[in-house]
C-alpha cells in the first residue's frame, strides 16, 4: 500500500511533467557530455594501446644511412632491448592520374618470408607479399580509400630516380601510420602521402641496401628505461650514420595521434565540467522555486503534524527522483552517443578494430553533482520554509510593503495599463524569484555564447595562420638543402610574384627537463609570406641572434624570453646550440620555433643553404607552375596553401574539434531548457490569478501578456548580464578545447553574442507559445476551485 | 511543568493575555489584544465574532499553528507558547484535528488520501472511509477536490479533521458553504466526537444559530474577548435553525 504522501509525489510529479522534463533534460545532457567524452577518451586510449600491443608496434625508432646486417646483433645485446628488426625505408613519387601534383610515398620493406618480428601490418583486404616477387606492394588503406584504389590495381612510381609499375595485392593498416604526414607537411592529409610495402629483395635492390638496412626497430624488455637504450643504440649505430634514434614519444604518427587523444582527454576534463555546473546550478535555481511554490502544501502538511525530517524526505525524493532520471537517462545516451562518436574517431584514426570502454568514474561524478544540487536547491528553500509557523507558511507569501513604491505607482499609473502594472508590480514585489530567472537564463545563454565564440574561434585560428602568418599561395620543400641560388630559379618561373627562401632542420629542443622534438625554422630577414607575428598580430623582427619560440612551444619547454634553450641538431655535423630566447610568437598551429635564415645556417656551419620556400604566384598561372615544380629534380614535394589550409580543417573538424558541433548542440538544449523552465514556473505561480483574469473578463491574449510580459523583462534583464558571462565562460572553453596542435583563441564576438541573444529569444517565445497554449486549455472552474 | 496543578486538569486550553500583533510599525496589526480564556476539558465552544476580529488567529495559535507576540497559552499542563518547534510538531500530530476555512485540501490527492495523509501518521485513527461516510462521502471517496463542489470539499477537511480521533477539534467556519441538511449532518458529526471521544471542540462561525448547540459561547471583537456565556440546555443540531 502506497503512502499517501508517495501518491501525491507522483501525481505532482506528473502534474509538472513538462517542467520536470526539461529540467532532467538539462541534467542529462550535462551528464550525457561528461559520459560520452569520458568514454570516448578511454576507448580511443585502449584501442590505441590494444593496437600498438597487436601490432607488435617498436618502442624505438633508429634511422641510419646505412648499416650492415650483422649490426643487429649488436642492437639486440643492448641491456634491456627485447625484440630488434631491420628494415629499409625509401621515399618514392606516385604518379596518380587526374592529378596535377605528385603523390608523395614512403616504401618500406617487409622480411622476405614470414611477419616482422617488429611493426607487424595489419591486412584489410586482399592478400600478403608473395616471396620473392618484386612488383607486389601493399597500399596503405587510407589512402587506398581515399584515392579508390582497388585491389590488383597498377601503380606507377619513381624510386631512387626510377620508374617502375607494381600491381597492388593486399591494402593494409598499420600502427605506426596512424596518420600519415608527409615530410615538410604541416597537417596529415590521408590524400597526399601513401605509404608502400615491399618485399625486402625489391626495396634492397631499388634502394641499394643489399644486405643492409636503414632503419632498426627496437623494443624495451619490460621495466626497462628508454634514455640509456636510446643512447647506446646511437653509440652501435653512429660509425654508419645513425640519425638518431627515438622513442615513440616523438614519433610522428604516434605523436599526433596522441596530441589528438590528449587534446580530447583534456577538453573532457574542461569543458564537461563547465556543462555540468551550467546545468547543476540551473537545476538548483530550478528546483529552488519549484519548492518554493509548494510553500503552502508544507505548510499544511506541516500542520497536520508531520515533522520537518518528513517534509524534507518528501520534497527531497521530488526533486532527487527528477535530478536521477536526468542523470540516468544522461549516462544512457552518453553510453550510446560515445560509442556512435568513437566511431566517428575511429575512422578518422583508421583505427582496424575498437575497444569501446565506458569510465565508471564520469557516471559517479554526473549522477553525485546532479542529485547534490538538487538536494542543495530544495534544502536551501525547505530550511527558509521551516522557519515560518505552519500558519503563516499555508497563507500564500505575505503583501509586501508597497509603501516603498507608492510613488512609482502613482506614476505606472498614469503611463501603463492594467496589464501592463500587474507586471512591473510582480517584478517589483518578488525581486529575488525574478533574479533566479535572470540569473538561469543568463548562465544559459552565457553558455551558447561561449560555445559560438569557439566556432568562430576554430576559424579565426585558420585565418590567422593562412591569412596573416603563412600568406604564401605554395609551399615548396627540397630532398635536402640547396643552395641559395635554388630560390632564383623558382624565381624565374613565369607567374611566380614572389619567392621566399625557407631551411627547416629538426632538432631537439631542450631546456633542462623539459625536451621537444622537433625543429627549427628558419625565415628570411623582413619576411613577407611565412613570418612570425606577435600579440597584436604584427610581424615580429627576427631578431639577428637567438629564437624566436611559439607561445605553446614556451610554454611546453617551460621557458621565458632571454632564457637559454639547447638545441641539438640531427642533420648534417649534429651540432649542440645554445641559444638565446629573443621573443615569443603567438601561433595557433603547431609548436615551431624560429630563426634567421643566416643566423641558422651560420651555426650550422652551412652558409646559403634552403631547404624550402614559400612562393606567391599569380593565380591564373598556378597550374602551369605546379607542373613545372613537380618536374625539378631537386622537389620532395609542393603544397597549395589552399589543400594545407583544408587539410587543417578537415583535422580541427574531425579530431577533438568535433567535439564542439556536438557541445554547441548541447548548450542550446540547455539554454531553451532553462528559459522554457523560467516560463513554466511563472506561470505555475500565477495560474490561479491568471484564471482569475480570465474569469473577469481578460481576453486569452491580454493573459497571457501577464505571463509573457514577465518572462519578456527576464529575458531582457538577462541578456546583458549574459553577454559578460559568456566572455568570461568563453576564455575557459577555449582553453579546454586548444591542443598542443592548435591553440583556439578567445575574446568578445558581438556576433556570437548577438547569436546567443537570438537563441534565448527564440526560446522564450517558443517557451512563451507553449505556455499560451496551457492558458487556453486549462479548466478556469478547476483552477479556482482549489487552492495550490 | 505546571504551575497550577488543578488547572491543568479541568481545563483543555487556558490563554493569558495573549497577543498577537502582524507587522511592525504604522503598519502593524493588532489581531488578538489580549486574550483571556479557560476552556474545560471536553467542552464545545463555539466562537462568534465580526469578520477581522481575530478568530481565526486565536485558533491557530491554540492549535499550535502558530506562534503569539505575547502572552502564555496553555493545553492540559503544557505551555503551548514555551514549545520548541519540534514539540509543536508533536502536539499537533497526536492532539489537534483542524478545519480550515478555506479547507486546504491537498490538490493532487483524492478525497480518501487526503484523509489518509493525516490517519497514516496518526496513533489511534479511524477508517479514513468510515470518516468519509460519516460526513456522507462515501460515494465520493476517489474524487480529487477539484471534481468536488465547495461544499463537499469542505466535508473531505471535516473527514480528514475527525478520523485521527483527535483530543481537540479546531473548526474554522466549518459548515460556511453547506446546505441546512448537509450542515446539521456535519454539525452531529462534530457533536458525537465531542460527546463519544470527549474531544474538545472549538467552533469558529458566522451562524449564530450554531451556538445553541454548545456548552460555551465565546463573542469575539476586535481582537479580544466581548462576552462568554454558557448555555444551560444544549440545542440538538436537527433543533438549529438555518
Ligand atoms: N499574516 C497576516 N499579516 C497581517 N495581518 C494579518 C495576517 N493574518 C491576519 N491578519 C489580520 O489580522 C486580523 C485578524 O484576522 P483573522 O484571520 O484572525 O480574522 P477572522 O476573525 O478569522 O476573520 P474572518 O471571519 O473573516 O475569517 C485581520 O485584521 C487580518 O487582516
Ligand atoms: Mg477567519
Amino acid at each position: 500500500m502506497m503512502r499517501a504522501l508517495d501518491r501525491k509525489l507522483l501525481r505532482d510529479l506528473w502534474r509538472i511533467k513538462g517542467q520536470a522534463g526539461a529540467i532532467a533534460a538539462v541534467v542529462a545532457v550535462g551528464v550525457l557530455l561528461q559520459v560520452m567524452m569520458s568514454g570516448m577518451v578511454a576507448s580511443l586510449d585502449e584501442t590505441r594501446q590494444t593496437y600498438y600491443d597487436r601490432s607488435r608496434l617498436a618502442q624505438i625508432f633508429a634511422p641510419v644511412t646505412r648499416a650492415p646486417e650483422h649490426v643487429l646483433h649488436r642492437l639486440s645485446a643492448i641491456e634491456g632491448v627485447g625484440a630488434v628488426e631491420g628494415r629499409i625505408t625509401g621515399g618514392a613519387l606516385l604518379d596518380m592520374e587526374g592529378q596535377d601534383l605528385p603523390v608523395r610515398a614512403q616504401a618500406v620493406s617487409l622480411p622476405q618470408i614470414g611477419a616482422p618480428k617488429l611493426n607487424d601490418v595489419h591486412l584489410s583486404a586482399g592478400r600478403l607479399l608473395a616471396p620473392g616477387r618484386t612488383d607486389e606492394v601493399l597500399l596503405l588503406k587510407s589512402f587506398a580509400d581515399a584515392h579508390e584504389i582497388p585491389l590488383g590495381a597498377q601503380l606507377s612510381a619513381t624510386m631512387n630516380g626510377a620508374r617502375r609499375t607494381f600491381t597492388v595485392v593486399g591494402i593494409a593498416q598499420s600502427p605506426e601510420f596512424l596518420v600519415a604526414v608527409a615530410p615538410g607537411e604541416l597537417v596529415p592529409d590521408v590524400t597526399r602521402f601513401a605509404v608502400l610495402w615491399m618485399n625486402e629483395d625489391a626495396m634492397a635492390a631499388a634502394f641499394d641496401m643489399k644486405g643492409a638496412f636503414n632503419e632498426a626497430l627496437l623494443s624495451l624488455e619490460r621495466g626497462a628505461e628508454l634514455e640509456p637504450v636510446l643512447a647506446a643504440a646511437d653509440r652501435e649505430l653512429a660509425q654508419f650514420g645513425g640519425l638518431g634514434a627515438y622513442g615513440l614519444k616523438d614519433h610522428m604518427s604516434n605523436r599526433f595521434i596522441s596530441d589528438e587523444i590528449d587534446g580530447l582527454r583534456s577538453t573532457s576534463a574542461a569543458v564537461p565540467p563547465i556543462f555540468m555546473g551550467v546545468a547543476a546550478f540551473l537545476l538548483y535555481i530550478v528546483v529552488t522555486r519549484l519548492v518554493q511554490a509548494e510553500r503552502e502544501q508544507i505548510g499544511l502538511i506541516k500542520a497536520f503534524g508531520y515533522t520537518d525530517l518528513e517534509v524534507s524526505v518528501h520534497y527531497f525524493k521530488l526533486v532527487v527522483l527528477i535530478a536521477l532520471l536526468g542523470a540516468l537517462m544522461g549516462c544512457v545516451l552518453g553510453i550510446w552517443a560515445g560509442r556512435s562518436m568513437v566511431g566517428v574517431y575511429q575512422a578518422n584514426f583508421h583505427f582496424p578494430f575498437l575497444v569501446f570502454r565506458v569510465d565508471p568514474a564520469a557516471f559517479v561524478s554526473g549522477v553525485t553533482v546532479s542529485v547534490l544540487s538538487a538536494s542543495a536547491g530544495g534544502i536551501f528553500v525547505l530550511r527558509r520554509v521551516f522557519t515560518l509557523t505552519p500558519a503563516v507558511a499555508m497563507r500564500p507569501p505575505a503583501p509586501a510593503d508597497f509603501s516603498r513604491s507608492g510613488a512609482l505607482n502613482v506614476r505606472l499609473k498614469r503611463w501603463l495599463d492594467q496589464p501592463s502594472r500587474m507586471v512591473l508590480r510582480r517584478v517589483i514585489r518578488s525581486p529575488g524569484r525574478i533574479a533566479g530567472s535572470v540569473i538561469g537564463i543568463s548562465v544559459g545563454m552565457a553558455l551558447s555564447a561561449a560555445m559560438i565564440t569557439l566556432l568562430s574561434g576554430f576559424d579565426e585560428s585558420l585565418d590567422l595562420t593562412f591569412g596573416v602568418i603563412d600568406r604564401s599561395d605554395m609551399q615548396v620543400s627540397f630532398y635536402q638543402p640547396m643552395s641559395g641560388k635554388t630560390v632564383f630559379e623558382l624565381q624565374q618561373l613565369p607567374g611566380v610574384i614572389e619567392v621566399e627562401p625557407t631551411r627547416a632542420v629538426s632538432a631537439v629542443l631542450r631546456n633542462g627537463l623539459y625536451t621537444y622534438r622537433g625543429g627549427i625554422t628558419g625565415l628570411a630577414e623582413g619576411a613577407r609570406l611565412n613570418r612570425a607575428v606577435d600579440k597584436d598580430v604584427q610581424a615580429i623582427d627576427l631578431p639577428e641572434q637567438g629564437v624566436v619560440l611559439a607561445k605553446s612551444l614556451a610554454d611546453l619547454l617551460q621557458i621565458k624570453s632571454g632564457e637559454m634553450l639547447t638545441v641539438e641538431v640531427l642533420e648534417g655535423r649534429r651540432p649542440v646550440l645554445t641559444l638565446p630566447v629573443a621573443s615569443i610568437a603567438e601561433t595557433l598551429m603547431g609548436a615551431p620555433a624560429f630563426m634567421r635564415i643566416e643566423t641558422l645556417n651560420r651555426a650550422l656551419r652551412e652558409p646559403d643553404r634552403v631547404s624550402g620556400a614559400y612562393l606567391r604566384v599569380d593565380a591564373n598561372a598556378l597550374p602551369q607552375i605546379f607542373d613545372k615544380v613537380k618536374g625539378m629534380p631537386m622537389v620532395a614535394g609542393v603544397s597549395r596553401q589552399t589543400d594545407a589550409r583544408e587539410a587543417m580543417q578537415k583535422m580541427m573538424d574531425e579530431g577533438a574539434g568535433a567535439m564542439r558541433f556536438v557541445m554547441v548542440g548541447i548548450a542550446a538544449i540547455i539554454t531553451f531548457g532553462i528559459v522554457y523552465n523560467a516560463a513554466r514556473i511563472s506561470y505555475g505561480e500565477q495560474s490561479r490569478d491568471l484564471a482569475s483574469l480570465r474569469v473577469i473578463g481578460f481576453s486569452n491574449s491580454e493573459t497571457a501578456f501577464v505571463l509573457l510580459g514577465e518572462l519578456a523583462l527576464v529575458v531582457l534583464m538577462a541578456i546583458p548580464l549574459g553577454i559578460g558571462l559568456g566572455y568570461a565562460l568563453g576564455f575557459l572553453v577555449a582553453a579546454g578545447f586548444s591542443t598542443e596542435l592548435y591553440q583556439i583563441p578567445a575574446g568578445f564576438r558581438p556576433v556570437a553574442h548577438g547569436q546567443a541573444a537570438a537563441a534565448v529569444v527564440v526560446a522564450s517565445l517558443v517557451s512563451g507559445w507553449l505556455v499560451k497554449r496551457d492558458i487556453q486549455k486549462v479548466d478556469l472552474v478547476e483552477t479556482l476551485k482549489t487552492r495550490e | 511543568m505546571a504551575k497550577d496543578g488543578n488547572g491543568a486538569a479541568e481545563f483543555t486550553f487556558r490563554t493569558k493575555g495573549l497577543t498577537k500583533v502582524y507587522g511592525s510599525g504604522p503598519a502593524a496589526v493588532h489581531a488578538l489584544r489580549g486574550v483571556d480564556l479557560d476552556i474545560p476539558k471536553g467542552d464545545m465552544v463555539v466562537l462568534l465574532g465580526p469578520s477581522g476580529s481575530g478568530k481565526s488567529t486565536l485558533l491557530n495559535i491554540v492549535g499550535g499553528l502558530d506562534r503569539a507576540t505575547e502572552g502564555e497559552a496553555w493545553f492540559q499542563d503544557q505551555n503551548l507558547t514555551e514549545m520548541s518547534d519540534r514539540e509543536l510538531t508533536l502536539y499537533r500530530r497526536d492532539h489537534v484535528g483542524f478545519v480550515f476555512q478555506f479547507y486546504n485540501l491537498m490538490p493532487s490527492l483524492t478525497a480518501r488520501e487526503n484523509v489518509e495523509l493525516v490517519t497514516e501518521i496518526a496513533d489511534d485513527p479511524m477508517d479514513p472511509d468510515e470518516a468519509l461516510r460519516l460526513v456522507g462521502l462515501g460515494e465520493r471517496m476517489d474524487h480529487f477536490p477539484a471534481q468536488m463542489s465547495g461544499g463537499e470539499q469542505q466535508r473531505v477537511a471535516i473527514a480528514r479533521a475527525i478520523a485521527k480521533n483527535p483530543t481537540v477539534l479546531f473548526c474554522d467556519e466549518p459548515t460556511g458553504a453547506l446546505d441546512s441538511t448537509t450542515g446539521r449532518a456535519v454539525l452531529r458529526v462534530l457533536r458525537d466526537v465531542n460527546d463519544k471521544l470527549g474531544a474538545t471542540v472549538m467552533i469558529v462561525t458566522h451562524a449564530a444559530a450554531t451556538a445553541g448547540m454548545a456548552h460555551r459561547v465565546i463573542n469575539f471583537a476586535d481582537g479580544a474577548i466581548r462576552s462568554v456565556t454558557t448555555n444551560d440546555t444544549r440545542l440538538d443540531p436537527d433543533e438549529i435553525k438555518w
